[in-house]
């Protein structure tokens, strides 16, 4: 049942979540924003420093490339070189971006270069001079060698500039992706929240579950690939260095080997120069071949790399003979398949011309006397040589004797000394010898790599790419990491031949940790990021998922409970409408002439038909006020009448099982409260009703209603009763002398007690005593719970639903009261109740008895009684009626001795039925008469009793000891009737007692019909017709205006609502209004007001409301039925 | 041969009403008219049914004619013969009628003109067939007053 409390609010609870997911979602969607900008933003930022460093690079690589091309076609110094490099690379940054946006394609890198530098030049005057110069030796050779190789380094900066716009591009494809992806999951969300207030709970609950999943895969690909490309980038940073060592230092010994070359080619040129000036400048030849090999042999250090040197002639075929005859010997054919043994080589064949070497380095001293014209390689060397005029190279092929690869270098030897711009064939006429010198590749490179730094991690290849097709390895293994390579080209001073130096690192690079480690952990951390995400939004899942079902199984509950309330509301209004017929019939039934056994039977029924109204009553109540919609009325009422109804109602049933039942209201609790009475009653009822049902054939029933203030501060308190009650644990001093249990224990634990309310309101606090069997200690826990007995066998020895209880709980926390209670098996329970009611100041008292009470002002009462709680109660009733002297004595005894003062002038003595003691009443009398003597009026004897046989009444009665006996509970109208009777003051009690039937209330009354249907007429004129009233019938609210005008003898009007023309609320205003006029016109004896009820088919609440609103004074649904029909026309009638 | 064939007409009309009764055609309140019926006014159950068929009749014309003007807009008017409809129904206790009258009425009051055309022929078609009914039950006492010869009426009350 506490559901039904909680039901009060769901909406506002609903509310609440609603807002708190509202909230929860803008929140969310908050920090969705930031993540995504914080990537944005983080994107960008890592755009712009790849983009700084990637410029960086391409210049970088310019620079580079500029460096290799002015180092590679002049002999400018390092230094010089570097110089310019450092400070094109200053202005570089500086104007970097012109230089980029000069060097387009189709244009020259030199240009670029020089427009790059000629800005700087503009700020520097040295560096001006500097580059100037630099420029104008280079500028030459630059010319010469860059038109070439501009082609090839456009096609690469090309290349480069478009990997990098393209890079570039595919940085923004991906920022705006990655922009447009949020867009995407943005308007998803959007359009979800849009959908969210159409949708219901449930899908939203999936469609976030599965929103956070998504978003969670969304950072997971984000983080791995981060992590990948963070890879990525830095492995591609280490490759690019291990790339540009292997550049550094394969360009380093390209370079190395190259100088080396040239030097030695410079000093076979120097040779050669030394042959012509000595040879063939002098006559005789100052050289022959002893001092030739001599001279060469010694000079051979400057040649490292030369193997040997030799001096062929140029002998043409006219001269062999002659020149056979001046050396002694042939001129031989080279043999290429056996070139070690010269002198078994065969003499040449006739040709036009020989080239027979005469002086030859000791090395290769067997080559004197062979036609060098005789090799194919040699003879086309010698061929180009002469007609260039410099130095040129062999391809390379298997030197003779050594085995290993090796050039020729040959010069020509000219008898005269050309002029630069000599023709071909003046160079051929001029030519007379040939110097060769032969270079043994492998140990020239060999000897070239030793002296550099780590040769051990490099692996150098030498080509000859003379013939691109068939490329001539010159030096070198095939060992080491193919996988990268660097080419470095090589330049030997012969423009004919091209060779190129291959690079590469003799291990394989070595795994990169440095660049696996960080992006590996941002790997693993992401990856437990998203484990730890995806537990988390599982378990947001499944408690979402819990939360439904709660939710769902709570309005499920609700909705039962819900249900039920109607269920029982419904079921108990329909069962009482045919109830309601069943104890008319009944009652009808009771009506008509019944035999003892049929009326016995009758009643039975009718009882049992009682019963079973109440209790659907009480299961309404409990019903009405689960589903709240029970709510108290606020209207003045008088308190103790109230409490004298209750009694008067209950006292049967308590005189019935011989409990004494009394009621005691404290005197300062106010005559008229203001509250709901009907409810108050039922509390009460309740209470008492239950205590009637366990209260066995003794003891007592004791209502007592005091302020809250009062038992607050008990010591103060002039109230005996109070005073009593407050004194012991459990205190035989009760109202029938039976043990009874302190009532203070049932309301020690109340809150509201120690609250101070404010002066209009008071609070009360009403206590009812038993002593009854007592409720079990371990019952009293759950006894206000509805159709929760004490024991389940309660119900069937005592009967009843168990369900009061708990509806008095609810109709006490309705008066913003609590109810407790105390019990002890056996010896009695006490329940307390409090409730707030309001103060009505304005009334004081209802005028019910008013003229009686004055009658009894005045009067002088004895109230002779053994219990002293009992005397007080009778004291307080004695008080109501207006009597207030009045004095008790324990007994008659103790009256007649201790007393004798008091008796004078008494007027009423009340003597309890136990304190009746014949002899001793017999003295008190004696006493009393003399007392009275000088006054004629003897005092009135009464006897109180609580339940006497009517045998012992008669007895008592006729004894003539007393004038009258009153039985308990004491009433105040039937204390007043009683004391009317035995005051004796010639006035005739005046019973009013309500007429049984509707016969004989409407017998002889004038009653006008109002109704626009015929048949509506003839039945309500039939059915009044039928209680003997008057009837007349009209058919207009017009015509009912106009009988009802005053003066008229019409006692009662039943008006139609619903009438053409003028309906029934408006011929009532009417009618009111006329009656009002003449109520002012004539005097105030009489006043006009003609009771008019209306008549409708439908009831509904607001017509009710609305007829009283316009003057009518009941409501009368149609059909007539009998008992409303009763209810509401007695209050005018019954007069 | 007298007393069997009262004996079978009396179990007719018993069955007649409880039906009636069943069906919700009738209730108490028609029980309750049969009661205001004494010595005084023998015809009275007779004489209420008989004038509420005429004012319904009367009733029932003027809804139709009123529904079946085109330009029809009054359903004030409507309610007002509804309400009096309502009311004569439920004072003989001719509760289908009044109910299809209550729903009538709602159509009315929400100034549904299509509800009203529909409520309007099912309320003809209650009470058409109450009408009948009626006429059919009073045939029948008409027989058991040629078999009797007793107060028509009378037999409602005290069937024996």
């Amino acid at each position: 049942m506490s559901i039904a409390c909680e039901l009060s609010n769901p909406n506002l609870k609903k509310t609440k979540a609603e807002t708190i997911v509202g909230n929860w979602t803008s929140k969310k969607i908050l920090l969705f924003r930031v993540l995504c900008g914080l990537v944005c933003i983080s994107l960008v930022l890592w755009l712009c420093l790849s983009f700084y460093v990637g410029s960086l690079c391409i210049c970088n690589k310019d620079a580079e490339s500029s460096k290799g091309v002015l180092f590679r076609n002049h002999n400018v110094t390092r230094s010089e070189i570097d110089a310019m490099l450092s400070l094109f690379f200053d202005s570089n940054q500086v104007t970097s971006f012109e230089c980029r946006k000069e060097s387009n394609p189709g244009m020259w890198e030199s240009y670029g270069i020089t427009c790059s530098l000629s800005t700087r030049l503009e700020k520097d005057e040295e560096a001006k001079r500097h580059v100037a110069e630099l420029m104008s030796s280079s500028e030459a050779s630059i010319l010469d060698n860059l038109e070439e190789n501009v082609e090839k380094e456009e096609d690469e900066s090309g290349h480069q500039d478009v990997l990098f716009y393209l890079m570039n591009k595919w940085h923004w494809w991906f920022v705006l992706c990655v922009l447009v992806a949020a867009h995407f999951i943005f308007e998803f969300h959007r359009r979800k929240e849009v959908s969210f207030l159409q949708d219901k709970q449930q899908t939203q609950c999936k469609r976030d579950g599965k929103l956070r999943k998504n978003m969670l895969l969304l950072c997971i690909i984000a983080g791995v690939s981060l992590s990948v490309f963070w890879f990525w980038h830095t492995n591609e940073k280490i490759l690019r260095q291990r790339r540009e060592t292997l550049t550094n230092m394969c360009e380093e010994r390209a370079r190395v080997l190259q100088d080396q070359f040239n030097v030695s080619m410079n000093h076979v040129h120097a040779l050669s120069i030394l042959v012509s000036t000595f040879h063939h400048g002098k006559t005789p030849s100052a050289i022959d071949q002893k001092t030739f090999s001599e001279y060469t042999e010694r000079t051979n250090f400057e040649r490292p790399l030369t193997s040997g040197v030799a001096y062929a002639l140029k002998v043409t075929h006219s001269e062999r003979e002659k020149f056979e005859k001046e050396h002694g010997w042939t001129i031989k054919k080279m043999n290429p398949e056996d070139q070690t043994l010269v002198h078994e080589f065969d003499p040449a064949p006739v040709q036009d011309e020989y080239a027979p070497v005469i002086f030859a380095q000791e090395t290769v001293s067997h080559l004197v006397s062979v036609d060098m014209m005789s090799g194919n390689e040699d003879r086309e060397n010698i061929l180009r040589a002469r007609a260039l005029g410099k130095g040129v190279l062999t391809s390379p092929f298997q030197l003779l004797k050594s085995n290993h690869l090796g050039v020729i270098l040959t010069f020509a030897v000219y008898n005269t000394n050309l002029p630069h711009d000599a023709t071909e064939e003046e160079r051929i006429q001029a030519t007379i010898g040939y110097l060769g010198a032969s270079y043994d590749m492998p140990s020239l490179v060999e000897k070239l790599l030793q002296q550099l730094a780590s040769k051990q991690t490099i692996s150098v290849n030498v080509y000859d790419t003379t013939n691109a097709s068939s490329v001539i390895k010159m030096y070198g293994s095939e060992v080491g990491d193919m996988s990268e390579e660097h080419i470095s080209s090589l330049d030997f001073g012969d423009p004919f031949r091209k060779h190129e130096m291959h690079c590469r690192f003799t291990q394989k690079p070595p795994i990169p940790w440095l660049a696996i480690m960080p992006p590996g952990f941002a790997l693993v951390i992401t990856f437990l990021l998203g484990y730890i995400f995806n537990e988390a939004i599982n378990r947001i899942a499944t408690v979402e998922e819990d939360i439904r079902k709660v939710r769902e199984l709570k309005a499920r509950a609700e909705a039962a409970d819900v249900a039920k309330s109607q269920f029982l509301a419904t079921v108990s209004h329909e069962i009482r409408t045919p109830m309601v017929g069943v104890l008319g019939m009944l009652k009808l039934l009771m009506d008509t002439d019944l035999d003892a056994k049929q009326m016995d039977f009758a009643e039975t029924a009718h009882g049992s038909g009682k019963d079973l109204i109440s209790l659907i009553n009480e299961v309404l109540d409990q019903a009405k006020i689960e589903s709240g919609r029970l709510e108290l009325e606020s209207v003045p009422f008088d308190l103790r009448f109230l409490l004298d109804n209750i009694s008067s109602l209950l006292s049967g049933k308590a005189a019935e099982k011989g409990i004494e039942l009394a009621v005691y209201v404290s005197s300062h609790v106010p005559a008229v409260i203001i509250g709901d009475p009907g409810r108050f009653r039922q509390i009460i009822t309740n209470l008492v009703g239950n205590s009637i049902k366990f209260t066995q054939e003794k003891g007592h029933i004791f209502i007592s209603v005091h302020l809250t203030n009062e038992v607050r501060e008990p010591f103060d308190t002039e109230d005996e009763i109070l005073k009593q009650r407050l004194g012991s644990d459990e205190t035989c001093n009760t109202l029938s002398g039976y043990p009874a249990v302190n009532a203070t224990g049932s309301w020690r634990n109340f809150r509201t007690f120690q609250d101070h309310i404010s002066s209009d309101k008071i609070e009360l606090l009403v206590t009812v005593e038993d002593t009854g069997v007592g409720i079990p200690f371990e019952a009293q826990s759950r006894i206000f719970t509805p159709f929760m007995q004490a024991d389940s066998s309660t119900s069937r020895t005592y009967g009843g639903t168990g369900i009061g209880l708990s509806i008095s709980k609810r109709l006490v926390e309705l008066m913003q009261g609590e109810i407790g209670f105390v019990s002890k098996p056996g010896v009695g329970t006490t329940f307390s109740f409090t409730g707030v009611f309001g103060k009505d100041s304005s009334v004081t008292a209802l005028e019910l008895f008013d003229q009686s009470i004055h009658e009894f002002q005045g009067l002088k009462a004895l109230v002779i009684d053994s219990r002293n709680i009992r005397a007080e109660v009778t004291r307080y009733h004695l008080q109501r009626v207006g009597i207030s002297s009045i004095d008790i004595a324990s007994s008659l005894g103790t009256a007649s001795t201790s007393c004798a003062s008091k008796l004078v002038n008494l007027d009423l003595v009340l003597v309890d039925k136990d304190a009746w003691n014949k002899e001793e009443y017999v003295a008190f009398s004696d006493l009393l008469n003399s007392g009275q003597e000088t006054y004629t009026r003897p005092p009135k004897i009464l006897l109180l009793a609580t339940f006497t046989t009517p045998l012992e009444l008669s007895e008592i009665k006729s004894s003539g000891l007393v004038d009258e006996v009153l039985m308990k509970p004491l009433r105040m109208s039937v204390l007043i009737c009683c004391l009317q009777e035995t005051m004796g003051d010639g006035k005739k009690r005046q019973i009013k007692r309500k007429p049984k039937n509707l016969g004989s209330l409407l017998r002889g009354k004038h009653i006008l019909v109002v109704d626009d249907t015929v048949v509506n007429r003839r039945v309500a004129d039939a059915v009044l017709r039928k209680y003997k009233a008057l009837v007349t019938c009209v058919d207009s609210g017009k015509a009912a205006v106009a009988m009802l005008k005053p003066p008229h003898d019409f006692d009662a009007c039943f008006m139609d609502l619903q009438m053409p023309e003028m309906d029934g609320f408006e011929a009532t205003r009417r009618v009111r209004d006329l009656e009002e006029e003449m109520n002012k016109k004539t005097d105030q004896s009489r006043k006009w007001h003609t009771p008019i009820l209306a008549m409708t088919a439908d009831v509904i609440q607001a017509t009710n409301e609305k007829c009283i609103k316009c003057g009518m004074d009941g409501f009368v649904s149609k059909p007539f039925e009998e008992e409303e029909l009763y209810s509401s026309v007695a209050r005018f009638f019954d007069k | 041969m007298l007393g069997l064939g009262v004996d079978r007409l009396q179990a007719d009309i018993n069955r007649l009403l409880t039906s009636l009764f069943h069906q919700g055609v009738l209730d108490e309140q028609f029980l309750q008219l049969q009661q205001l019926q004494d010595d005084t006014s023998p015809t009275f159950v007779y004489d209420v049914i008989n004038i509420y068929f005429d004012e319904s009749e009367k009733l029932l014309r003027n809804l139709r004619l009123l529904l079946m003007d085109r330009e029809f807009s009054d359903y004030k008017k409507i309610g007002l013969h509804l309400n009096q409809l309502v009311g004569s129904s439920s004072s003989i206790g001719a509760r289908r009628v009044r109910n299809v009258c209550v729903a009538f009425r709602s159509a009315s009051e929400l100034n549904n003109r299509p509800g009203c055309l529909r409520g309007l022929e099912v309320v003809e078609h209650e009470y058409h067939y109450l009408k009948n009914m009626m006429h059919e039950l009073f045939q029948v006492l008409i027989h058991v007053i040629s078999y009797t010869h007793n107060s028509l009426y009378n037999y409602l009350i005290d069937p024996t």
